[in-house]
């Protein structure tokens, strides 16, 4: 009977011992800027946001600062369901509506910055793309992406602006998997956003197109209500709003609102 | 025997100790899909089923796990015959090998099967300029990228299954005059077909619910390449409630297909499942 008793006492410790791990273990925030900072942002400010990340930590060292970079959709999802994140970076208005509509932001969502589509080819351009029209060529391996997120929708709003029937060979989920198949050479081009061309470095080149300007996707951020680290929150978006915040996304490829 | 049936009478025949964790295993497993239940928008299920493209991606999944599947028996079974069976050196490295699929991100999986057979690929550049095969982005792709993580499961299965046989049976039949090859047809085969039939379940349904090594080498296309897996992960960015119904019905198919199969193939045998 004892060891019955122990076998089932070890299970519920063992649950409860994961339980505390899971909800404790936030560090200490009573004084000024410490504690941890958690940042959700979308996955195409990874590069920005990172090095905007490690210049607060310089000027507040005690501070923190995480990131989780996902799809907006994803993020959105989990801030509903309850993940304890201080501020959303949307990479659109759709997922931002998300969290205000459920009364999850502290303030009104300010949009910070902004993210245009270029064609990303592979280094050299070996089939030699020269514009939007090529997505309507049928000898071509296209990615765009799919139409269910925002760099899809994106997709569709230019080659309607254009009149362009584009034939694509593979829907993409996000902008980075179209871009990895980029990368490795296994599509001619692909429809991404300039963010992410300029991030994949020498592997990948970049032709823009006029009919860009008719989807200039824009990126909302805000201080989520239940942000357990307030301060470093305010302190956060300050900094990507400001002009040294502005320069660092103009270098990582998005353009001023 | 005789004991244990009447054992058995007494109550469950389950062990305190055991009870407990295996109601919670219970709880644990089969929670996150009554939540499903719980959530899904019966109201408008109608609708959500008909939509376009549900169909068709529940016919492109099931029959690429099918051919998945079937790839695996072909090739998995005569794997795991030499990794059981055989006397070739570097056995242990071979198992290490052949199982590296069930522990590389499905995502990294794909990336690797481009390196090799994308257009870019050792094999694909070459089968690209010889023939003028592209595979990726088409629905034999979709085919490998599944076998590729579903066979292991297969081949451990059949594994298990061979070192379990008696390997007597196997023996007399040679004495008797039995080639290797009649041995193993004859004596071999029907010995641990439970167990094959147990791989090939789990492999159908690892190749079934195939997401990340599928969505990366062959992408995404309804009708084409647009699987379950990926449709449900598409709506979700779009409309978790079509996701929950598409979930559903990739659920119910598979349930109703792994509790046919049980009866007809495995009986009363009880091989694991």
């Amino acid at each position: 009977m004892s060891a019955r008793a122990w076998a089932v006492g070890s299970v519920v410790a063992l649950l409860l011992a994961g339980c505390g791990e899971a909800t404790g273990g936030d560090g200490d925030r009573s004084d000024g800027m410490s504690g941890t900072l958690t940042v959700f942002a979308a996955a195409s400010l990874t590069d920005a946001f990172t090095d905007l990340g490690d210049r607060l930590v310089d000027d507040h060292p005690d501070l923190d600062v995480q990131f989780n970079f996902a799809g907006s959709a994803g993020l959105a999802t989990q801030i509903a369901q309850g993940a304890p994140a201080d501020v959303f970076a949307s990479a659109n208005d759709t997922q931002m509506a998300v969290v205000t509509e459920a009364g999850l932001a502290a303030s009104d969502p300010v949009v910070f910055t902004a993210n245009v589509l270029e064609i990303a080819v592979p280094a050299g351009n070996p089939a030699g793309i020269s514009g939007l029209a090529d997505f309507a060529r049928e000898d071509l391996t296209l990615a765009v992406c799919a139409p269910d997120v925002p760099c899809g929708e994106a997709a569709e709003q230019v080659f309607e602006a254009a009149g362009i029937t584009a034939v694509p060979d593979t829907l993409e989920e996000d902008v980075r998997a179209a871009l990895t198949k980029v990368e490795l050479g296994e599509v001619d081009a692909a429809l991404v956003y300039a963010s992410d061309v300029r991030s994949a470095g020498d592997a990948v080149e970049d032709i823009g197109f006029p009919e860009a300007e008719e989807a200039v996707n824009e990126y909302p951020i805000c201080v989520l209500a239940a942000a357990p680290n307030a301060e470093a929150a305010q302190a956060f978006v300050d900094l990507v709003l400001s002009d040294e915040g502005q320069q660092v996304l103009a270098d990582a490829g998005f353009t001023v609102p | 025997m005789s004991r244990a049936v009447s054992r058995v009478r007494e109550g469950s025949g389950v062990p305190l100790p055991l009870l407990a964790p295996a109601a919670l295993g219970v709880a644990f497993l089969v929670l996150p899909v009554i939540g499903l239940l719980v959530r899904a928008p019966w109201s408008s299920l109608g609708s959500q089923l008909t939509a376009p493209g549900v169909g068709q991606a529940l016919r492109l999944s099931l029959v690429s796990a099918t051919i998945a599947t079937l790839l695996s028996l072909l090739l998995g079974v005569p794997l795991a015959w030499v990794l059981a069976r055989s006397r070739i050196r570097g056995r242990a490295v071979l198992r290490a090998l052949v199982t590296v699929p069930l522990v590389l991100p499905p995502v990294v999986g794909g990336v690797a099967l481009f390196l090799v057979l994308g257009r870019q690929g050792i094999v694909g550049s070459w089968l690209d300029d010889a023939f003028g095969i592209t595979i990726p982005f088409t629905t034999t792709a979709v085919v490998i990228a599944e076998t590729f993580v579903a066979m292991p499961f297969l081949v451990i299965s059949v594994e298990g299954a061979l070192r379990a046989a008696d390997a007597r049976f196997e023996d007399v039949a040679a004495t008797l005059g039995a080639g290797r090859w009649t041995t193993f047809r004859r004596v071999t085969l029907p010995l641990v077909a439970p167990g094959v039939a147990a791989g090939a379940v789990l492999c159908w349904a690892r190749a079934l619910g195939e997401f990340g090594a599928t969505i990366t080498f062959a992408g995404n296309f309804p009708g084409t390449t647009q699987t379950m897996p990926i449709a449900v992960y598409l709506a979700l960015q779009r409309d978790p409630e079509a996701a929950i119904v598409l979930s559903l019905v990739l659920l119910a198919v598979s349930l109703a297909t792994l509790l046919l199969l049980r009866d007809r193939w495995l009986g009363r045998s009880g091989a694991p499942l």
